[in-house]
This record gives C-alpha cells, sequence and structure tokens, in this order.
C-alpha cells in the first residue's frame, strides 16, 4: 500500500484528523499526523483491515531546536499480516510538549514513552504510570533536549600552594637520588 | 487452632543479583513462595551514549553503539550503519562481498550471543557445566573477532561503506574449523538439557507469553517465535540479500521457557545453515568497502607511500564526511529479536538524533506479566529465557 491510499484511507476513516504525507529518504511510508487525532488514528491503524498494524516496533522523539515546531515524536508501526512498515510522527510545539498516550492502543508504548518523558520531558496525557525511566528520581531537566548541557560546569579547581620552597624541593630530590644510590 | 497471622511479605531481589544478567531490580511482592505483584526498576546501567553519540563523528559512533547491547556488538554496529548508509544513498552500491560478510559475522554473532546465553541460563537452573561447554566454543568465535580485528568482544569491524580492512589470512579455515565443530557441539548441549528431567520440570509450563501478548508487548524476536509469531526480520523484509539464502524461521506455540529454549537452539542451528552458504560466497580477498574516497579511508599502505592518500587519510579522519539531512530506521534481525537504530541527520559531521532499539527494553517491559502468579523460584527461569541485556536496556 502506498502512502496516498493510507492517507485517504486514514482521512476517510477520522475525517477530524489532519494527515499528510512527507518525503523520506529511506523511502519508508512516513505520515504526520495532528496530536489531537492521534488516538483514534492510531486505533484505525491497529484495527483497520487493510492495516493491522498490530506491532509498535518503537516509539522515540527527535528534538529539533531552535525550530518550531521544536519537538517529533516518531512511531514505527508494523503490519505482519500485510508485511507493511510505516512511521507515523507528530509534531508537538516547544512550548507545550504533551500528546495522548498510545498505550491503551499498543501496551508496548507503557515504557517507551516513560522513556521519551523522562528524556524529553515531553508528557503523555492518560499514562498509566507517568514516572522516571532511565534517570533517577531526583534529577532535574530532560538530558536529551537540545538545550541541556552536555557537560556540568564546575567552579575551577583551586590549587594551594607549594608545602616547600624551591630549595627544599630541590634538597629533597637530590637526597632520595642518593639515597637510591 | 490460634488465628495465623498472614501478610505479604515484599522481597527486593536486585540490582547485584547474579541472575539479573546486570543490575535490574525487581521489587517482589510475595504471598508464600507465589508472586503477587513485580515491578521491575531499571536505569542502573545508563550512561547516555545516544546524547554521547550527538557530540561525535558518523565514524566514531560504531565503537560507542557496540557496547550498548555487549553480547550482540556486531549486529548494533551493522544495523547502525546500514541505517547511515541508507541515508547517504550508498547501500544500492554495496559490494556483494561486503554484504556475505556482514551476514557471516552477524550469524556468528548470533551464535555467539545464544551460546552465552544457553550457558548462563542452564547455569542458573543448575546445569553448570553447559555453562563451561558453551563458553569454550564461544571462545572460539571471540578468537575469530581478534583474528580479523583486534578486539574480542566490541571489533568495530564494520564501519560505515563497508568494513574496516580485508579479511585476514585464515579467516576462511578458522571459520570452517567453528562450523565443522559446532553441530556435533550442539548436540552435546542438547544431550545435557532438552531431555533432563529436572530441567523440564523447571521450564515446561513456566513463564508463558501468550501469542497476544507476544503481539501487544512488541517481543519482536525469538520470544514471539516461541509463541507461535511467525516474525523474523531476516524472511519478512529482507536486507543484505537473506532472500538468497537457504534457511528456515523455527517456531513453537508452547510460549514457555522450554519454547524459548527449544527456539534459540535450532535458531543456532540455522545460523550454521548461514554461515556455510555465506562462506562459500566469499572469496579470501576481494572488495571490502564501497569506492567513495569521501566515506572510505585508504588502506594504510597507501597512506604511508602516497601524499593523496595520505591527505585523504586525515580528511576523513579528522572532519568526518557529511550525511544528507533526513532520517533513516533499517531494520535487522538481532539475536534478540528486531533490532534496529532511528538516525536522524541535519546534513553535517555529527549525527542530530541516534535512537537504538532495544529488543531487550521491551522484554524487560514484559517480565512483570511473566513472573506474577508464578513461584519466586521461576523467577530466575523466566529472566534467564527472556535473555535480557541490561546494558541494551539501559544504554
Amino acid at each position: 500500500m502506498d502512502a496516498d491510499r493510507l492517507i485517504a484511507s486514514l482521512q476517510q476513516a477520522v475525517p477530524a484528523a489532519t494527515v499528510e504525507g512527507a518525503p523520506s529518504v529511506d523511502l519508508q511510508t512516513t505520515i504526520y499526523v495532528s496530536r489531537d487525532e492521534l488516538v483514534s488514528v492510531a486505533r484505525v491503524l491497529r484495527d483497520g483491515p487493510d492495516l493491522r498494524f498490530s506491532f509498535l516496533a518503537e516509539l522515540t522523539a527527535a528534538d529539533y531546536w531552535p525550530r518550531e515546531p521544536r519537538f517529533e515524536v516518531v512511531y514505527v508501526l508494523v503490519s505482519l499480516e500485510h508485511k507493511l512498515r510505516l512511521r507515523m510522527k507528530v509534531r508537538l510545539p516547544g512550548h507545550d510538549p504533551h500528546l495522548a498516550t498510545v498505550s491503551g492502543i499498543w501496551p508496548a508504548a507503557n515504557w517507551l514513552e516513560r522513556e521519551v518523558w523522562d528524556l524529553f520531558g515531553i508528557a503523555f496525557d492518560g499514562h498509566p504510570d507517568p514516572r522516571r525511566l532511565l534517570m533517577p528520581e531526583d534529577w532535574e531537566g530532560s538530558p536529551l533536549r537540545k538545550d541541556s548541557p552536555v557537560q556540568i560546569r564546575r567552579p575551577p579547581h583551586v590549587t594551594s600552594d607549594l608545602q616547600v620552597t624551591a630549595e627544599e624541593f630541590k634538597q629533597n630530590v637530590q637526597r632520595d637520588r642518593l639515597a637510591r644510590e | 487452632m490460634p488465628e495465623i497471622r498472614t501478610e505479604t511479605m515484599t522481597v527486593n531481589m536486585g540490582p547485584q543479583h547474579p541472575s539479573t544478567h546486570g543490575v535490574l531490580r525487581l521489587v517482589l511482592e510475595l504471598d508464600g513462595e507465589t508472586i503477587l505483584s513485580a515491578s521491575p526498576t531499571i536505569g542502573y546501567l545508563h550512561t547516555g551514549i545516544e546524547k554521547t553519540c550527538e557530540q561525535k563523528k558518523w565514524q566514531q559512533v560504531i565503537p560507542l553503539v557496540e557496547r550498548m547491547d555487549y553480547l550482540s556488538a556486531q549486529s548494533n554496529s551493522m544495523a547502525f550503519c546500514m541505517s547511515v548508509e541508507r541515508l547517504l544513498g550508498v547501500d544500492a552500491v554495496m559490494p556483494e562481498r561486503v554484504k556475505n560478510i556482514r551476514i557471516l559475522l552477524a550469524e556468528l554473532q548470533r551464535i555467539n550471543s545464544h551460546l552465552v546465553w544457553l550457558g548462563t541460563h542452564g547455569m542458573e537452573l543448575g546445569a553448570v557445566s553447559v555453562m563451561l561447554y558453551c563458553f569454550r566454543e564461544r571462545e572460539i568465535l571471540l578468537n575469530i573477532n581478534e583474528l580479523i580485528a583486534g578486539f574480542r568482544l566490541f571489533p568495530s569491524y564494520m564501519r560505515v561503506g563497508g568494513l574496516r580492512e580485508d579479511l585476514p589470512r585464515g579467516f576462511h579455515d578458522a571459520v570452517q574449523a567453528f562450523l565443522d565443530r559446532m553441530p556435533g557441539k550442539l548436540d552435546e548441549y542438547e544431550d545435557l538439557l532438552t531431555k533432563n528431567a529436572i530441567y523440564l520440570k523447571r521450564t515446561q509450563g513456566v513463564g508463558v507469553v501468550s501469542k497476544d501478548t507476544a503481539v501487544a508487548m512488541s517481543l519482536l524476536g525469538p520470544i514471539a517465535r516461541a509463541a507461535g509469531v511467525d516474525y523474523d526480520v531476516r524472511k519478512v523484509f529482507p536486507y543484505l540479500g537473506y532472500e538468497t539464502y537457504d534457511f528456515d524461521v523455527p517456531t513453537q506455540t508452547a510460549g514457555d521457557v522450554y519454547a524459548r529454549y527449544q527456539v534459540r537452539v535450532a535458531e543456532m542451528r540455522e545460523s550454521l545453515k548461514i554461515c556455510r552458504q555465506a562462506l562459500g560466497r566469499i572469496t579470501p580477498r576481494g572488495e571490502y568497502a564501497i569506492a567513495d574516497p569521501k566515506i572510505t579511508p585508504p588502506p594504510k599502505d597507501r597512506v604511508y607511500t602516497e601524499m593523496e592518500a595520505l591527505i585523504q587519510h586525515f580528511l576523513i579522519y579528522s572532519q568526518g564526511f557529511t550525511v544528507p539531512a533526513g532520517e533513516a530506521y533499517v531494520p535487522v534481525e538481532g539475536p534478540r529479536g528486531e533490532q534496529g537504530f532511528y538516525v536522524v541527520s541535519d546534513g553535517t559531521n555529527r549525527p542530530w538524533r541516534i535512537k537504538s532499539r532495544a529488543p531487550s527494553l521491551l522484554a524487560c517491559q514484559a517480565l512483570e506479566t511473566l513472573i506474577v502468579g508464578g513461584l519466586i523460584a521461576d523467577v530466575i527461569a523466566v529472566i534467564g529465557s527472556i535473555d535480557v541485556v541490561m546494558g541494551d536496556v539501559d544504554r
């Protein structure tokens, strides 16, 4: 099934949704879905008789800071019955990144969404267990955001003065050398 | 009779537990020996590799991704290289020899990973001798890695655009010796386990994954195949010319620990079959990378003797190469299931975003549904059978 037919059938099933195709370098069928209708589109993708995308192979996000809309959430779907793969994406604005959870449709999304929340700070409305997954619970910030610092700045290291004078140092070295001989 | 005080007990299993294959922590709520609830906690091995990769040049990413799933290093780097090559548009001109070598190495890596799995899984259930035998054969595979690249666990032999260098002398003999030895050794392992009454009692009907659960939890790979989902990327979405190879995809329907054991042992036999065909197609010397001077560094003997080759070498290693803007995800069948790298480029010499599809993470997520309702002694068998690598879970 090519992208145009897929988009047409999705539009027919969910008239309120905005579904648009996108060119992709790796020739993978790619569609953009508006975030308000994500769950209904996802349900059609899973249950539609000519679609049957029963596997959610991957769920992740990418941060295109400072571009707006800043985030893209990516769903990689596999239909085993029809031997299809699909990449579904949702654009999210930087000031208000949240979208509905799909863990009710693909239970595998549970931890994957937690990981995205943990690392990007994108909230999933209605998620059954919205906690951090990988980072410590008291961590502040979202590490995979592009404006998150790569290296933590530490205050400059202050060295103390030498405890011996230059002459004493030389004498010590001389004494060591004599002792070895 | 006095009133018996009944309350559930909470047991903290891990993170430092030898049977959790790394640092997985499970908080188990027990009623006697029955597990009422389990909550896995992960993240103890989170090293931020994905963030680190964004600071590296494309070639520098390869050693990092090999360390994610440290038992299937070559599958990781192959998946990464294939995604980047798709972005570069050079996958169409990849020489057949390189594809066959990659298939051979990926299948050897699968056997390697399954041997570690079989050994540790057997050891956890009391069959310590299986571990010793499996690691004996794995040593041969590590020696082959050492032969081709100097490194044993993380060879970094796969490069964007092909391979690091040509195959060394004696490679064919070494692999052939392994392929001749292995079938008999697999029979030995099966003699120890397949009809072993203790092993059967500990594994049959334990940790059952239904077909629906496997689909819902996206357990694409050996776990799903043991539950009757006939999905193998090599067959369904062939890559690197797997469609020209003759092999079967073993499946079972029981979905328990024993079925996963059967599937993985059968997979090793199929991998040996593929290896034999691949080895026959590979000539001892020939092309080992694409002929693109912007991506492939020149051979070392030319670097030391020719000015142009030295400049080319210097440019590739100091500035790297740029990858056209776009995104790619090329799935491959790793030892633990579908593996792939979602790679985004902004057109520069450094990746914009890299995300690894981690089969172990999804297996770990499903762990809760597998052990609740079972006995605490079976937790060890189930964790072993889903073959999680915590480096892959946490990345």
